[in-house]
């Protein structure tokens, strides 16, 4: 009962801004109209912002020329050609969606960096040619363009544009909001937690960091055609690198993890710059930019102290939201299990060099099916370089390695994954500030289908549930349905240790590979784990447990595969292993 | 487009490629060092030349009022962590050296500036006080953002970048500036006219990145700034302080942007605003060398010199455009040579 009236609060809160929002313009002189506007428009480049700053970690300086190039297009194309308004959106969309496109395939399959160089250099750039452009009219820019019209009347007073700006900007952050919470949402939100982890749940990283900064893109394209037909003309300077640079002002000082932050970052953004232009050629007696100064100054402030900007510590005010129960939905299909005969995996002369060290060298073994192996060894016996060479982490120098028969051993991570294997992480990989069941519904990536599309219009809801339900009932087969609603950076590092397992379960696997699962538990916990583990062996799982402690693998795996400089010491029965000399006299430097 | 025009542009296009190298070699070590990409490096090169300006007519420049101020601010957080962590017998050397040399050097420029001194104590003078602004801005700002994700570092930078402009029009006002040349001579090679001012430029250059070279060699400094760049735990834990790395890097970085600043001065008239643009063009022969190349990072620079002043001759209107589209082929190589795709810190 209490929980549902947080809800209701949540929803009362929402229509309380919408009806602040609709009763302004009524109330206000127009000079507050017209800033409406601006924040409207700007709302709309910088929830773009937060996606790509806040959530996917990825940051653009060059929104203000997607800005320019929605109003530009439809600017020419109205103007010259006596094209209707609403045909120029799609065409700017469009025009934007190539370009961004482009521009995110060449930058962000590396280094975060090069996305932001590149598209301060693209915003520079777009700046001077709009500047330059003899068709574009230079400098001056084109005139003249003609108002957005509705059947029967014209939208030509700055009132009625306030009222399409904010209901456009509404369902921009609706869509946004409902894209987070959502298959692609979690992808994104995990991006930040770095690309081997999101990758070894079959997504494509760089294809989804290029998904968000076009989308990015599509909404400052958006705000520019609005922008185009609400001044009535364009020229190249509100398109220029610094507005670039103030867009990605907003987003961070509203805070760039929420949709929200676009909208108080813009408000606030605007508002003081407003004011400072006003104050402070008084204060100074000199006219100039010197907002810039102030602005700067307090970028930096902010981001030594309140990283997180403005809308954390509003939310805190704000009555919480209880999450909603675990839809009971019927479970996700599941992955046809032919009983192999033999070996599930199998490791061909595997080779793994890094200058002139080799870690792993001409390493042979194979998984059966149904069975727990171990493979063990002393520190930095390149155990964990073999896990990551199956996993596809890291690339082979020579040699392969086979899955149910079929080489992967050039595949990529997340093609890796599709294929049927599950991982967990030697260092936690989990995303801190998510839930344990969104953490877990991450896993459950590759069985659902829902795209950007879908989840932004909230038609994603059945398959939604099913994959919630499946990840709860890894969850509690994990043992760990009391948390399930806790966010998974708050439990202790044995309990996340499971969690991963859980969320690895939750992709339905054949192939569970386990990093060092043991390492930094307790007593009391590795006996969970290893109950957990013998479960899951009952149940039909094939397993590939790394370590480092004897005593947890002697009880526990079916066969062992012992390494030792990058080579295969011994392999045999985990009882015939304790026994085997060269193995004792390699852990325990020779034989009393 | 005969021989002479072609000599002339490459001539062009080299002594400004030249000075970009310079910056890109600045841009390559900062980021290498602390990873901030440094886009404010503009803002130094623009400070270079409007002191250089200001000292030429007698008048103290507006970096003194920068300076004090930067000293005052530094000297303040210095006094407060001092404070705070109870280490109060470290404060009178720190605050010597943060703000006392700063002001040392800003009170000898505005003591000498009136003097009008020989115009290479002028350019001393000018790098002196500009190169001191490094370090502070290094201390003020990054230092306590030392362990934040290159994106938050490249975020407040932008941010500075923002701070300094503004400043930069505050302390040295609108107009814009030009330096008198070094040389006014000028001396024929066959049929090209060589001015002795792009010579003393490129050989200013090419002094500098051997002199860079030697430092990077042969101390003890220069091997301690490396260790850094390589792995920065592992610098740590052989004693090498990572602020000290970090204001090293930074004072070496601006003394690199005043110089290019001090030479670019002469070559065409400098505004508060025009530093951030000379320093993308910096940033693009970074990139061609993957920001991590130093002697590729300069080829780069002076191909965009190159490209920069052939341009201006076929397309005058569309040489920003051409400049700063280069990278987009460059990128597309390197994102299609490279096979998985990169982690970051």
């Amino acid at each position: 009962m209490r929980a549902l009236a947080r809800v209701s609060l949540g929803r009362a809160g929402f229509a309380a801004v919408v009806v602040l929002l609709a009763i302004v313009p009524l109330t206000t002189p127009p000079f507050w109209v017209t800033l409406g506007n601006y924040i409207g428009l700007y709302s709309i480049v910088a929830l773009g912002l937060v996606l790509l700053t806040g959530v996917a970690g990825q940051t653009s300086f060059g929104q203000a020329a997607f800005v320019g190039l929605g109003a530009y297009t439809t600017a020419y194309l109205t103007t010259r050609y006596g094209m209707s308004p609403w045909l120029t959106l799609p065409i700017g969309l469009f025009i934007t969606f190539a370009v961004a496109l482009f521009l995110g395939f060449i930058t962000l399959r590396m280094r975060g960096h090069y996305l932001p160089l590149a598209t301060i250099a693209w915003g520079i750039s777009l700046y001077f040619l709009f500047g330059s452009l003899d068709f574009l009219g230079g400098n001056t820019g084109l005139t003249g363009i003609p108002p957005l019209a509705l059947p029967g009347f014209e939208l030509k007073s700055e009132r009625q544009f306030y009222y399409l700006i904010w209901a456009i900007a509404l369902c921009a952050l609706w869509a946004s909001n409902n894209l987070l919470d959502s298959r692609p949402g979690r992808a994104i939100r995990a991006l930040k937690s770095g690309l081997e982890m999101v990758e070894a749940f079959g997504v494509d990283a760089a294809r989804l960091k290029i998904v968000v900064f076009v989308y990015a893109g599509l909404l400052a394209c958006v705000s520019g055609w609005l922008y185009a037909h609400l001044q009535r003309f364009v020229n190249p300077s509100p398109f220029g690198i610094n507005q670039g640079i103030e867009y990605l002002f907003m987003a961070v000082v509203g805070g760039a993890g929420s949709v929200w932050g676009a909208v108080i970052g813009a408000t606030l953004i605007t508002l003081l710059k407003q004011w400072l232009q006003d104050l402070l050629p008084h204060i100074l007696g000199r006219a100039g930019n010197f907002e810039m100064v102030v602005f700067g100054v307090l970028m930096v402030l902010l981001l030594q102290r309140a990283r997180e900007g403005i809308w954390p510590w509003l939310e805190r005010l704000l009555p919480k939201r209880a999450s909603p129960p675990v839809p009971n939905a019927p479970p996700l299909p599941a992955r046809h299990k032919t009983t192999r005969q033999g070996a599930l995996l199998e490791v061909d002369a595997a080779r793994k060099q890094f200058g002139g060290l080799v870690a792993v060298s001409d390493l042979s073994f194979e998984i059966r099916s149904g069975e727990i192996l171990g493979l063990i060894g002393p520190n930095g016996a390149g155990k964990s370089t073999m896990f990551n060479l199956i996993c596809g982490t890291l690339p082979l120098s020579a040699g392969d390695v086979r899955f149910c028969g079929a080489s992967i051993g050039s595949r990529q991570p997340y093609e890796i994954a599709r294929l049927g294997i599950g991982r967990t992480f030697q260092h936690v990989k989990l995303i801190g500030s998510m839930s344990v069941l969104d953490n877990g519904a991450l896993g459950a990536f590759l069985r659902s289908k829902a795209g950007v599309l879908r989840a932004a219009l909230k038609l994603d809801r059945a398959e939604e549930a099913r994959v919630k339900a499946e990840a709860a009932r890894h969850i509690a087969r994990c043992r760990l349905d009391a948390h399930t609603f806790d966010a998974a950076g708050s439990l202790a590092l044995g309990r996340q240790r499971i969690v991963e397992i859980a969320r690895a379960l939750a992709a339905d696997p054949l192939l569970l590979l386990l990093d060092e699962p043991a390492a930094g538990l307790r007593y009391l916990e590795k006996q969970e784990l290893a109950t957990l583990l013998r479960s899951l062996r009952t149940d039909g799982m094939t397993i590939l447990l790394v370590e480092h402690d004897m005593d947890f693998v002697m009880g526990l795996t079916d066969r062992l595969v012992v390494m030792d400089f990058g080579e295969k010491l011994a392999e045999g029965l985990p009882a015939e292993i304790q026994k085997n000399p060269v193995v004792l006299e390699a852990y325990l430097g020779g034989v009393a | 487009m005969d021989l002479t025009i072609t000599a002339l542009l490459a001539q062009d296009g080299i002594t400004n490629g030249a000075i970009y190298a310079l910056l890109a070699l600045a841009l390559v070590l900062v980021f290498a060092v602390t990873r901030v990409i440094w886009v404010p490096s503009g803002e130094f090169v623009a400070y270079g030349t409007l002191t250089l300006a200001g000292l030429q007519l007698g008048k103290p420049p507006g970096t003194i009022g920068l300076l004090v101020g930067m000293a005052i601010i530094a000297g303040a957080i210095e006094t407060w962590s001092c404070l705070a962590h109870g280490q109060t017998r470290r404060l009178p050397r720190r605050l010597l050296l943060w703000t006392g040399v700063p002001l040392a050097i800003a009170g000898l420029v505005q003591w000498l500036a009136p003097l009008q001194p020989p115009f290479a104590v002028q350019i001393a003078l000018a790098l002196a006080a500009v190169t001191a602004l490094g370090p502070l801005l290094y201390r003020i700002v990054y230092q306590p953002l030392a362990e934040a994700s290159v994106l938050v570092l490249l975020i407040v930078s932008v941010a500075v970048h923002f701070a300094l402009t503004g400043l930069g029009l505050w302390f040295f006002g609108p107009e814009g500036s030009r330096t008198p040349p070094f040389s006014g001579e000028s001396f024929r090679i066959g049929d090209v006219i060589v001015s002795a001012q792009s010579i003393l430029v490129v050989l200013t250059s090419v002094l500098l990145i051997v002199a860079l070279y030697f430092f990077f060699g042969r101390t003890l400094y220069g091997k301690a700034l490396r260790a850094t760049a390589l792995n920065r735990v592992g610098a740590r834990l052989v004693g090498i302080s990572p602020n000290l790395a970090g204001a090293l890097t930074f004072t070496l970085a601006t003394l690199l942007c005043a110089f290019s600043g001090v030479l670019i001065g002469p070559i065409t008239t400098v505004y508060y605003d025009s530093g951030f643009i000379v320093s993308l063009k910096g940033f693009v022969g970074a990139i061609i060398g993957g920001l991590a190349s130093y002697p590729l990072a300069a080829a780069g620079a002076l191909l965009v010199g190159l490209l920069e002043s052939f341009s201006s001759f076929w397309a005058s209107a569309f040489k920003e455009v051409i400049v700063f589209t280069v990278i987009i082929p460059v990128l597309l190589w390197r994102s299609l040579t490279s096979r998985h795709h990169e982690e970051d810190e």
